[in-house]
């Protein structure tokens, strides 16, 4: 079973409810997807086993074989093409690498040669398989990376996957849950956090996606996300209450389930109604 | 010398745009003929690469020179591909700058922002 946790603004939760799941989950796989600045391994610290450079195709063109017909930049969509001077000029960063110049050059002056753009580490924490994927600083899309991430775990029936998602609701998010089985939006209780939980929302119907909430940091007060989930009858899978010692824990890189027995106690539950929830909307759905 | 500047309206009193990759118009104007030509700038609605795109239409243009109040990275790589010289604007009146720049008035445009996706100081 495949599990996507997603927020909509950063610091909702994600990680934090990945991690610990993964950990009482025992036998799964943690990947994290937000490419950019991963954080689950700060908490597991795995052992890496495995690296993988992730490169992309940008293309080269040579300048012997080219006669300027400059179809290739007529034709790029991202205007990563320029000709000046008798010469292709490629932008690398606006390159979307679709490869459609290569094909499309009458005189097949276009090659293709890769850029490395990040790579993925494996490893692993007891029982969990620690993935995680990482963006070179500068580089436009994280989705290659994402992609190879997903690939290289295929569903397994022992395992489950627990996927951190990207902050937000863009391309990087889209394409972490798009084979996900069930999803958890995680919320915080504010307005803002409720504007954001509305993009997620809106996500995960558009791909329809069997999903639940998890509302975190809750305090004794009313809570704008208890009642967004109310009145679009979300179900809620468990409220995680505001905690400064779950904080601390938190914010010295500790797994909370494996510090303390009430949280393990509490993730556990949690965990338990999570699968109850996403085989009975697996069950439904076939 | 063909002279180009990105332009608000397609008339000489119209103030010189804020944006080069973006702007509605360009302004051509040949120093020998003394005659305008004002052009739609078709990288305007793009959704990316849009400095590049206008850049190229200036290069196809056979603009010598632009004029411009900034100009991106990814701009300033074709137009100097090109051998076009890039003067940063004083000012935003289309003639106080064509004048300034016949009497040598005009300075290089020496900074060069980066380009949209990238952000200064790693950030």
């Amino acid at each position: 079973m495949r599990i996507a946790v997603l927020s909509g603004k950063g610091g909702a939760g994600k990680t934090l409810l990945c991690v610990n799941l993964a950990v009482v989950a025992k036998k799964s796989t943690y990947i994290d997807c937000d490419v950019e600045e991963p954080n689950g391994h700060l908490f597991f610290k795995p052992p890496i086993t495995k690296e993988k450079e992730i490169s992309i195709k940008i293309p080269e063109v040579d300048k012997e074989i080219c006669n300027g017909c400059r179809k290739c930049v007529e034709f790029c969509n991202y205007n990563a093409l320029a000709y000046a001077k008798d010469k292709v000029i490629v932008f690398d960063e606006i390159c979307h690498s679709c490869g459609g110049c290569m094909i499309l050059c009458p005189e097949k002056a276009i090659s293709e040669r890769d850029k490395v753009i990040g790579k993925i580490k494996v490893g692993s924490f007891e029982e969990v398989m620690v993935l995680t994927g990482i963006l070179n600083t500068g580089e436009v899309s994280g989705i290659p990376i994402i992609n190879e991430l997903l690939l290289e775990n295929r569903p397994d029936k022992n395992r489950t996957i627990f996927i951190d998602c990207p902050p937000g609701s863009s391309c990087s998010v889209m394409e972490s849950i798009k084979d996900a089985d069930y999803c958890i939006l995680v919320a915080e209780p504010t307005l803002f956090g409720v504007h954001n939980l509305n993009m997620v929302y809106e996500l995960v119907k558009l791909f329809n996606k069997p999903f639940g909430a998890v509302l975190n940091k809750c305090l004794d007060v009313e809570n704008p996300a208890e009642e967004f989930c109310a009145e679009n009858d979300i179900k809620i899978l468990g409220r995680i209450p505001f905690d400064k010692e779950l904080g601390i824990l938190n914010s010295n890189a500790k797994i909370a389930v494996r510090e303390s027995k009430e949280y393990a106690k509490q993730f556990s539950s949690l965990l338990d109604i999570i699968f109850m929830e996403a085989r009975n909307e697996a069950a439904t759905n076939t | 010398m063909r002279v180009a500047m990105p332009v608000d309206k397609k008339n000489m009193d119209s103030s010189i745009c804020v944006s080069f990759g973006r702007t509605p118009y360009y302004l051509i104007y040949d120093t020998n003929t003394k005659k305008s030509e004002f052009i739609d700038n078709s990288a305007a609605t793009s959704p990316g690469g849009a400095g590049i795109k206008a850049a190229q239409i200036l290069v196809d243009k056979k603009a010598d020179i632009v004029i411009t109040p900034r100009c991106g990275e990814n701009a300033a790589n074709v137009l100097i591909s090109a051998d076009i010289k890039i003067f940063k604007s004083n000012g935003s009146s289309i003639k106080g700058n064509i004048d300034a720049y016949v009497s040598g008035k005009l300075n290089l445009l020496d900074e060069i922002h980066p380009g949209f996706h990238r952000h200064e100081n790693g950030f």
